[in-house]
């Protein structure tokens, strides 16, 4: 990659975060892998805790995100990415251990693994990027696909008569007492970015003072296996996604809530009004849920 | 330091425990729950790390992570437990991370019985999971040797990146006998853990520990490697014991428990004047076929004896590849052979192999006896 000298007057604003590394990613154009990787990445950065960061990848669409992510990585077994964080978080207690799943990963063939590590309490944060769909294998039926939602392998729609009903992660593992902090966001416009970093960040200080197991759930969008626009994804997303899967905080312990009112505040300072609105939105968002 | 009576089981997880060990994730399972529990107690006394998985598959994959982050870490299992860890193992075989496992084998196939057996030699030995590789599987016959066999198991496993796998039965694991415990070790502290190790992307390049490659020409020189290190291992850690070897002409080969039974073989073979010899190997894998190659040309004849169908039994002919004849006697199910029934195979392959070491000599090769017969009662024995 072509480094540019920043010229004298002028001062750098805006850059790639440090967790990221400059490999370019696989995903299709108007994936939102993408977006969710940066929002890490920023949060890592802002913690200051790249370099005792260890992440684990799934098998799914974001299997590679070892060259994208620049921390200590892992690639585990399908589904496995919750145990293989509590062992290493386990024997490297200093570390920042996180999880980044899909949902045919999390949801389906790892549903034990993160069940468990939930209600362990397990001190790691998990990423699930929820599109709805199996993206790598060619689009077939998610855990998440929603009922009536067509795709390779429920050519007809999804019939909860036969597959079941897509699984509402967020409310499964909120109800688990080792969960500190779980909560469902999107990305599917600016604000929603927004408050999904701002629960990344909640989701990783939660682990930081060692409160328990924390998630962050990502709508997110795969319009090539959706066969849509990348707006139209957005859209669709927004439209029926959002409804099957209300978004908002299903688990806030007592402590994390303290800790977010804290580093609220702290922001606060920086910018009080950026600090007001960060609160409004966030009882806005433990309402709807 | 004096002997202590122990139990198999317990013995295994306190001689880990003394070799440096510093977390085991597991999962109960008979006959091999003794292990887990010994280090539910000790590991924490230790300060160090103890979890109950929800399966074996999340103990395999916590061994994994535990492993990737550099830490000497252990899990142990029974037969149908390790069915559900192949996974694991295989990412870990490709990885290249360290680990020891046992597997204390019972009755099978399904979910079998808890009595001993070693029906899973194919398992341990060839098919540990998929794809070309192997781990090193190590055989005790006794708790002493599993004992000494787990210390030794850590060095290997650390020394080459690889997979140690203890295999031994429930009369091992759940047997009581005077053992001498090795001294106990420093545990490695966190700062001197591998550089490979995800330790974080302090002051270097990220460390990515994957089994994946997408590019078939990366994939295959990823398996070069992997081939290189085994030959490695093959070639310097072969490891069996002999007993009476030196002027037998009756060979017994057996490993483990029964290995053990056919120590006492030889003595009453020998007290009715035959010359007969044992060899038991403790590396399954790498096998000591050199070993076994030269003996065929020294003995008359080959009695391999295990607790299943005949497994080790194909390593032994691989080996002497038609030098002497090679016969099987197995009993399964957890039914284990004692000497009153091996004694007597042994004397029928002393009758049948009556001079035919002369007959070699003067260049004439017996051939080597196909396994399975036709004949009922089903293999006890070849009955040709």
């Amino acid at each position: 990659m072509k480094t540019l000298e920043i010229p004298a007057d002028m001062e750098l604003v805006y850059k790639k975060p440090e967790s990221l590394t400059d490999a370019h990613t696989i995903y299709c154009p108007g994936c939102t892998h993408g977006i969710i990787h940066r929002l890490v990445a920023e949060v890592l950065d802002e913690l200051g805790v790249r370099e005792r960061t260890i992440g684990i990848a799934p098998v799914g669409c974001s299997v590679l995100a070892y060259y994208y992510f620049n921390v200590d990585m892992a690639e585990a077994a399908h589904g496995r990415a919750p145990a293989m964080a509590t062992g290493i978080k386990r024997v490297s207690p200093g570390k920042v251990v996180f999880t980044y799943q899909g949902d045919g990963d999390l949801a389906s063939i790892g549903i034990a693994e993160i069940v468990y590590a939930a209600n362990r309490g397990e001190l790691f944060t998990t990423i699930f990027a929820n599109n709805a769909v199996y993206g790598m294998t060619g689009g077939q039926m998610a855990p998440t696909t929603l009922p009536g939602q067509v795709t390779t392998s429920s050519p007809t729609g999804r019939d909860v008569k036969v597959a079941g009903y897509p699984m509402r992660i967020a409310e499964l593992l909120g109800g688990l007492p080792g969960a500190a902090y779980v909560t469902r966001q999107a990305v599917l416009d600016v604000p929603g970015i927004r408050r999904t970093k701002r629960a990344i960040k909640l989701a990783f200080q939660t682990q930081l003072a060692g409160l328990g197991f924390s998630l962050v759930e990502v709508l997110s969008t795969c319009n090539t296996n959706w066969h849509m626009g990348i707006l139209e994804a957005l859209e669709w997303a927004k439209e029926h996604m959002v409804a099957y899967y209300p978004l908002g905080d299903t688990k806030m312990t007592d402590e994390v809530r303290a800790l977010k009112d804290t580093k609220g505040t702290k922001e606060g300072t920086k910018g009080t009004k950026e600090g007001t609105k960060g609160t409004k939105e966030g009882g806005e968002i433990g309402c709807k849920s | 330091m004096a002997k202590k009576l122990f139990e198999g089981n317990a013995a295994i997880a306190e001689a880990a425990i003394r070799a440096g060990v510093e977390a085991f994730f597991g999962y109960p399972i008979t006959p091999q729950s003794e292990v887990l529990e010994h280090f539910s107690k000790r590991l924490p006394e230790e300060g160090r790390v103890f979890l109950q998985a929800e399966s074996e598959v999340a103990a395999i994959n916590m061994v994994y992570g535990a492993a990737c982050a550099g830490a000497r870490v252990m899990t142990s299992s029974s037969s149908p437990g390790v069915s559900l860890m192949q996974e694991g193992i295989s990412y870990m075989a490709c990885s290249e991370v360290p680990a020891v496992l046992t597997n204390i084998m019972r009755g099978g196939p399904g979910l079998g019985n808890v009595q001993p057996a070693q029906g899973d030699y194919f398992q341990a030995v060839k098919s540990a999971g998929h794809g070309d590789f192997h781990m090193i599987v190590l055989a005790p016959a006794n708790v002493q040797e599993a004992v000494d066999l787990i210390v030794l198991a850590f060095d290997l496993a650390d020394k080459y990146r690889t997979l140690v796998m203890l295999v031994a039965d429930g009369s091992i694991g759940q047997m009581m006998e005077p053992v001498e415990l090795p001294p106990m070790r420093p545990v490695r502290p966190p700062e001197e853990r591998p550089s490979w190790a995800l330790t974080g992307a302090k002051g270097r390049e990220h460390n990515i520990i994957t089994s994946l490659y997408l590019g078939a020409e990366k994939m295959e020189e990823v398996n070069l490697r992997l081939q290189a290190k085994l030959k490695k291992i093959a070639a310097n850690e072969v490891r069996w014991k002999e007993y009476s070897t030196e002027d037998a002409d009756l060979l017994l080969v057996s490993f483990g428990t029964v290995g053990r039974i056919c120590q006492t073989v030889v003595r009453e073979a020998r007290a009715k004047g035959m010359k007969a010899g044992l060899l038991r190997p403790i590396t399954l894998w790498p096998f000591p076929s050199a070993r076994l190659a030269e003996l065929a040309q020294q003995v008359r004849g080959m009695l391999v004896v295990e607790m299943n169908a005949g497994q080790m039994v194909e390593d032994v002919r691989l080996a002497v590849e038609g030098r002497c004849p090679v016969r099987f006697y197995g009993r399964m199910g957890g039914i284990v052979p004692l000497s009153d029934e091996i004694l007597p195979e042994l004397e029928k392959l002393d009758a049948a192999e009556q001079g035919s070491k002369g007959a070699r000599e003067q260049g004439g090769a017996s051939a080597p006896l196909p396994l399975g017969s036709s004949a009922p009662p089903l293999l006890l024995g070849d009955k040709r």
